[in-house]
């Protein structure tokens, strides 16, 4: 599974990081985690309010700072 | 009947009654204080909730689809009042910018946006509320608004298509999203949210601004600035408008201490002017445009907004 944090760096990012790794962990699931700083590659997910959440190559949140808990169910 | 009336009650009494200060200096500046930071509070929570809440319907795909398929002029209008509600933040100003150009929305129209977003504050227009009441609020927000029109109309006609950097024209997007559905509860929480963390943010500021011009109002004298920057002095507007630009985070802490210079003599379209410098121009802002626009944009974009906000100081100077 290949999950992806698109955003150029503000708080809400690092926080929806934090979220995702935490969910990962408690599903006890591996995946690697890229982070996507690159405004450019953002837009190109057609994605405009960050920071979002893409699994597999798609977009599954934006706009938002989901729960791990929240997260856990896109991971699923 | 003046809605904070009781909250002047209750300061009269705690001020002169129980700490016994009738008639001294300190007392005014001191009354002056709690007065103004509990009713400008009050305001404040309520504004930027409200704003908020609009906020959470004014998502960038949704700004994005209400102005793609707008003409010039029209547009302008349209951009400039969602900008009344929107804020100027890192996270949102690049992206909804690359956005709006991609789906073909003219310049000028994006242009529109990006002047009244900053420009017209919700911390600014509670504040201007509070301290000179509804109307001046009013006038702020309205003539930023025409600002904000005519400033990216002009913009627009001036075709600086090619000053934007050369990648956001390359940038194609994928899918279109849609602004995500949110439920009734989450807008409400969300607001909330959002303002127990701009109170959070201004607050120091705030009663730091608010207690430099309680003191301003108790000691320094009447007639002051009548001299140095009354409305003989030409000079005075474009002065203001660049001592502002540097202040940009303590927009908040700055007003309070416009009010009081104004009981000193400080015109109110200078004053006006200068408030508007602080919120709509700033250096983190161009720093966050650079990314998107080549430097000649940047100047001939600050220098628009410059002009415009130096010319409503003089027309509040001249009419008011």
């Amino acid at each position: 599974m290949k999950i992806k944090i698109l955003g150029p760096g503000c708080p809400n990012c690092k926080v929806l990081e934090a979220n995702t790794k935490k969910a990962l962990e408690e599903l006890k699931m591996k995946a690697n985690v890229e982070k996507v700083t690159d405004i450019a590659k953002i837009m190109e997910y057609g994605v405009m309010s960050t920071p979002a959440l893409v699994v597999n190559e798609k977009v599954v949140s934006y706009g938002r700072v989901l729960t791990s808990e929240e997260i856990k169910k896109f991971l699923k | 009947m003046d809605i904070f009336y009781p909250i002047q009650i209750f300061v009269n009494w705690l001020v002169y009654t129980l700490f016994n200060l009738k008639g001294s200096i300190f007392g005014e500046a001191l009354n002056f204080f709690i007065y103004d930071s509990i009713k400008i509070l009050i305001l404040l929570a309520v504004i930027i909730f409200a704003v908020s809440y609009i906020r959470t319907y004014l998502a960038p795909e949704k700004v994005k689809k209400l102005l793609s398929r707008r003409f010039e002029f029209l547009g302008n209008m349209t951009a400039s009042t969602i900008g009344i509600f929107t804020p100027f933040c890192s996270c949102s100003a690049v992206p909804l910018f690359i956005g709006l150009v991609e789906s073909g929305v003219p310049l000028g129209v994006t242009f529109s946006y990006l002047i009244a977003a900053p420009l017209i504050n919700e911390v600014a227009a509670a504040l201007l509320w509070g301290l000179f009441g509804w109307k001046i609020a009013l006038l702020y927000i309205v003539s930023g608004w025409v600002i904000s029109v005519v400033a990216g109309f002009i913009l627009g006609k001036m075709h600086l298509e090619k000053y934007v950097e050369d990648y956001v024209y390359k940038i194609k997007m994928k899918q279109g999203l849609k602004a995500q559905k949110k439920l009734q509860k989450e807008r409400i929480s969300e607001s909330l949210g959002e303002t127990k963390s701009i109170i959070r943010k201004v607050f120091l500021y705030l009663l730091i601004g608010i207690a430099i011009g309680a003191f301003i109002h108790g000691y320094a004298p009447e007639n002051l600035l009548t001299q140095i920057a009354g409305k003989g002095n030409w000079l005075a507007v474009p002065i203001a408008v660049l001592i502002g630009v540097p202040l940009y985070s303590n927009a908040a802490g700055m007003i309070p201490i416009v009010s009081s210079l104004i009981e000193k003599g400080l015109p109110l379209g200078t004053a006006l002017a200068f408030m508007m410098a602080v919120t709509a121009l700033s250096l983190p802002e161009a720093i966050i445009l650079r990314k998107v626009m080549k430097l000649k944009l940047l100047i001939i974009y600050f220098s628009i907004v410059a002009a415009g906000i130096i010319f409503t100081g003089y027309l509040f100077n001249w009419i008011l």
